[in-house]
């Protein structure tokens, strides 16, 4: 480590714990709390990557998160941050955007032709003619920035949390953590967020005093319990201070995402160092003042051996202190203060070797250290709505006055010692929690289900902080020579004012025309010298050109914390289990997990029309319906009648939206004076219970009814096949199942296999005898076994869901979003005796009425494909004989175990609707085949003498 | 994300209800032209200003309800439930 100080210069290093690592395959070490920059510099290693555009060699500039060229690629995660990322023993680090290596890069001949590259010169060049940019991509592929992506990398692991601060405090310099302590001291629970591994902001780079009195407030704010998060950024804010914060230093995780509603949001992101525009302002040695005093003083790196400083304020008098406390001779401190200045910087291709001053004198040199002024990050302002305000005095963007719940303090607002900074983040921090108390207060008084408001009503507090002075700093953007802007995307002041020679003269156009500031680093660096670049180059005011919008995320964030932990939840039945034990083979249908079928689906469909068959079918959507108004809400919702519908009686509904499409459908059983039990199908369930509540509350809150859905409280179970009667007969003594007391489409309550309280009911969407019952969960296993055990001898089998789409489908019923889509009204369907447009109002009753009076509609058709062998794909097209003219498609369609033949459900023009007509429909393939249309929707049994038996 | 009052369960996350857009008067099904039916199934007046909206309480207290919304400013008035003529502004909740 031959760049290494000795301590006491080193702050957060830890000398007593090595780290080995690998740079490029030679193998190097570290210590403890470095981050992978400082180790390198460390070792020597100081070009760290290459430029985006023209692959010029680059070393840190800024040693912090926004460092723009030190993205390196650690093990097989790319663009990782190499001024932040902390040194992990055992890393293997390599450039990236090299080839084919650091030191020798074939790509670094763009630099040569460099003025080809031009703004713009992607967008001019390649976009005509359109048909070749396939080639162009392949090619311009190879030469663009990042780091290799392994396809082979296991699943990391991210995470997501909601939280509910009174305040989130963004930056944890002196400011933020005064506010964050003076917000926890006044009774609200606090965030504090630092982008930072640690609390401290500027103060851990400053003298001994600063470091201590960082130390003392970090120790302060954690025992007042604010939660502090470093290593994590406030990324966003949003309305109503919806904050998303960005937590990379979550034990166990990757990173992860924190949502927090907060009532204040205080801002405390401080300044950034500005880098200055001249010739050679991108040679590696080249590096801001705060860079220079993080390497010597947090890190204890010596970054070069004899300096040039250019000054214009304390910091860069400050870096001219710790290079002297680093033993690095300080050739020529040039103070802009005075009125001196630098032009440009020249040397070999890997260090800065002399520097140009404004007289034209040349001092020799290996570092060049450049103080010219600051940034306002006023990112998370913008996003509150705040548009900042150019001070020319100052020379930086303040904050024109954010919302209430957003109050910003410290470098943001103004300049100050360090008491003053941590006064005006104390008061700021009271205020803060002053409003907090107060949106906490009225949030409660506006819910109704929350406890009455204790004492009297808080008054909403006044701002009456202390402003803290703004200190003149002269305005430094661009030197006499052009040097680069955006070092992450190379534009330079050259690009911007060709650009602004073609005619943008707009810093929202410009950006995007030349890519300035649209970098990794957020515009954080570049955004002011665009700016300035632009105002010089239209000679207009800095205040004139105005500024571009920061918009969400402050920094980035990786794709894998937005997605968070995979955690679809799923549903299942209480029978699911006996399946999984007993060979079914699960599918996902919609949320629930079913089972697809026992090991062969043909053999359960042979067996369900031979024997009997029972099925769980607990996902049918379930509601319980009660109160005198029920009818009037059935004969509104479904198509048909309802107002006579029997006691004991079931009935066949078809639901329509307003616009005439089909909803859902399903059976509605009377079970009582004002007792119904609605069915829907297993997708529709939550779906039509919100459609019902709509109807209730909005349309008819008069009407007495009451909607409790309970489709897991009942497992449902379907028992189906000739001998389904027999089956059921030997675990009822309470229900009669004589065909004349409980006939097809009626239901029954008693007890069944012991379990008092079940609903049975007569139906048929198999097309056999069948009973479905609905069953008390806690009971179901009970009864499910009882019927398998019962039934032995009358060869009784479990079916899955693959049998009974067979069976539905020889049988014609349609599904609805199946054989129906999303244009599909009522009368597609073929239930027109169904659709009433007698009643007074019915959902989508208008639509319907004025389809069926045109008659332009598709319908729902049974065909058989000629050939009973080919099994035409579900969606394959149906076209005009010899033509490419679509007229339909295949719904639905299966081989039938019954039939021995390929058997459909399709869509067709009315034109092709008759029975008879031939189809012909077109495979996959590319195949046509032809098929003929059924007289009936069923394959099978078309009188339904089975399931009326 | 935005704040809204339900006006059982206080301010929640838009996210946590469902937005069922502009308040619309559904017409008389028996008698209205196919103009005025389709002007209530598509047509919206989406004004700069403030829009009464319908929105669902359906991570909580699944009561449907209406709130002037100003679609410029983000500004939320006192919400209403169905039947019930909008009021007064009910404070600043921010």
């Amino acid at each position: 480590m031959s760049q290494r100080l000795p301590a006491p210069l080193g702050d957060v290093i830890d000398r007593s714990s090595a780290i080995s690592f690998t740079w490029n395959g030679t193998k190097l070490q570290g210590f403890e709390g470095d981050t992978i920059a400082s180790a390198l510099l460390a070792n020597g290693e100081h070009i760290l990557g290459r430029s985006m555009k023209y692959h010029r060699p680059r070393s840190v500039l800024t040693a912090d998160f926004w460092d723009p060229n030190t993205t390196v690629q650690v093990d097989d995660e790319p663009n990782v941050r190499a001024s932040h990322r902390k040194l992990a023993d055992g890393m293997a680090v390599s450039a990236q955007n090299v080839w084919p290596s650091l030191k020798f890069d074939v790509k670094a001949a763009n630099g040569l032709v460099g003025r080809f590259l031009t703004a713009g010169f992607y967008y001019k060049t390649f976009m005509k003619p359109a048909k070749l940019w396939p080639a162009y991509e392949h090619v311009l592929a190879k030469f663009a920035p990042g780091g290799a992506v392994d396809l082979n990398t296991p699943h990391g692991r991210y995470d997501k949390r909601y939280a509910h601060p009174d305040v989130v405090v963004a930056g944890g310099g002196p400011s933020g953590m005064a506010a964050a302590l003076a917000a926890a001291a006044a009774g609200s629970s606090v965030i504090l967020v630092e982008h930072e591994h640690q609390l401290g902001g500027y103060l851990l780079w400053g003298s001994d005093d600063d470091r201590t009195a960082a130390t003392g407030l970090a120790a302060a704010c954690a025992a007042a319990g604010v939660e502090i998060l470093t290593n994590s950024t406030v990324a966003g804010r949003y309305e109503d201070n919806w904050i998303s914060i960005s937590q990379r230093s979550h034990p166990g995780v990757i990173e992860r995402l924190i949502k927090a509603r907060a009532k204040t949001l205080v801002v405390a992101a401080g300044t950034i160092e500005r880098p200055y525009v001249f010739q050679g302002n991108d040679l590696p040695g080249v590096m801001t003042s705060g860079a220079a005093q993080r390497l010597i003083r947090m890190y204890g790196v010596k970054p070069g051996t004899r300096a040039v400083v250019f000054t214009a304020n304390e910091s860069g008098d400050s870096a001219v202190e710790a290079l002297q406390s680093a033993g690095i001779s300080i050739a020529r401190v040039v103070d802009a203060r005075s009125g001196e200045g630098i032009t440009s910087a020249s040397g070999s291709k890997s260090r800065v070797k002399r520097v140009t001053l404004s007289d034209g004198t040349t001092v020799e040199c290996d570092l060049l250290v450049t103080a010219v002024g600051w940034t306002t990050p006023t990112s998370l302002l913008n996003m509150a709505g705040d548009r900042p305000v150019y001070d020319a005095d100052a020379a930086r963007f303040f904050p024109a006055g954010p919302p209430d719940n957003v109050l910003a303090t410290g470098g943001m607002v103004g300049d100050g010692s360090r008491d003053e900074l941590i006064a005006h983040g104390q008061a700021t921090g009271e205020l803060a929690a002053g409003r907090a108390a107060v949106v906490r207060q009225r949030i409660q008084a506006a819910t109704a289900r929350a406890a009455a408001v204790d004492g009297p009503e808080l008054d909403y507090p006044a701002d009456e902080r202390t402003p803290l002075d703004r200190v003149r700093h002269p305005e430094l953007y661009r030197s006499t020579t052009h040097g680069i802007v955006d070092y992450s995307e190379d534009v330079s002041s050259k690009d911007l004012f060709s650009a602004a020679g073609e005619g943008f003269d707009s810093v929202e156009l410009i950006k995007r025309f030349t890519t300035a500031t649209m970098g990794p680093s957020q515009g954080k660096l570049e955004t002011v010298n665009t700016v300035a670049v632009l105002a010089e180059a239209r000679n207009e005011t800095i205040a004139e050109v105005g500024t571009t919008v920061w918009r969400p995320p402050y920094a980035p964030i990786s794709l894998g914390a937005l997605a968070g932990r995979i955690n679809e939840p799923t549903r299942i039945s209480v029978l699911q289990p006996w399946h999984e034990a007993n060979g079914a083979t699960p599918i996902l249908a919609g949320q629930w997990v079913r089972p697809e079928h026992y090991g062969d689906p043909a053999a359960e469909v042979r067996n369900t029309r031979t024997n009997v068959g029972v099925i769980d079918v607990t996902p049918l959507g379930k509601l319980d319906l009660q109160g005198p108004d029920v009818p009037k809400l059935l004969s509104l919702l479904y198509t048909n009648k309802w107002m006579a519908l029997p006691i004991g009686g079931v009935r066949y509904g078809l639901m329509c939206a307003e616009d005439g499409v089909v909803l859902d459908d399903g059976v509605t059983a009377r079970l009582g004076e004002e007792h119904y039990l609605m069915t829907t199908t297993s997708s529709g369930a939550a779906k039509i219970w919100n459609w019902i509540e709509m109807w209730l509350q909005t349309e008819h809150p008069d009407w007495q009814v009451h909607v409790t859905p309970v489709t897991t409280g009942l497992t449902s179970i379907n028992i189906a096949g000739p001998n389904s009667r027999e089956l059921l007969g030997r675990l009822t003594d309470d229900i009669d199942l004589d065909p004349d007391a409980f006939p097809y489409m009626n239901v029954r309550r008693g007890a069944i296999a012991g379990v008092e309280n079940c609903i049975a009911w007569r139906i048929g969407f198999t097309g056999e005898l069948s009973y479905e019952i609905h069953v008390p969960s806690g009971h179901a296993v009970h009864v499910w076994e009882q019927l398998l055990e019962q039934g032995a001898d009358l060869g009784v089998k479990a079916f899955g869901l693959e049998a009974q789409r067979i069976m539905r489908l020889e049988k014609g019923h349609f599904i609805v979003g199946q054989d129906t889509d999303g244009l599909s009204k009522a009368p597609v369907t073929g239930l027109n005796p169904l659709l009433k447009l007698d009643k007074d109002d019915w959902a989508g009753m208008p639509e319907v009425a004025w389809t069926m009076e045109s008659g332009d509609h598709p319908v729902i058709v049974a065909c058989q494909p000629d050939n009973g062998s080919v099994i035409p794909e579900e969606a394959a097209q149906i076209l005009r004989a010899g033509t490419t003219e679509i007229v339909g498609r295949i719904t639905s369609s299966r081989m039938s175990p019954t039939l021995n033949r390929s058997i459909c459900l399709a869509q067709v023009t009315k034109e092709f609707a008759d029975p008879g007509t031939s189809l012909e429909v077109l495979l996959i393939s590319g195949e046509r085949i032809t098929a003929t249309v059924q007289e009936h929707h069923a394959h099978f049994d078309p009188e339904g003498a089975r399931l009326r038996g | 994300m935005l704040l809204v009052p339900c006006p059982h369960c206080g301010p929640m996350n838009a996210g946590d209800l469902t937005y069922n857009g502009e308040s619309h008067r559904r017409p008389d099904p028996k008698t209205c032209t196919p103009e005025e039916w389709r002007t209530y199934l598509y047509l919206r007046e989406n004004p700069s200003g403030w829009l009464l909206e319908n929105w669902y309480c359906s991570s909580g207290c699944r009561k449907h309800f209406k709130i002037e919304r100003h679609t410029f400013t983000g500004e939320l008035r006192a919400p209403v439930l169905p039947g019930r003529k909008p009021g007064a502004t009910q404070g600043d909740m921010k």
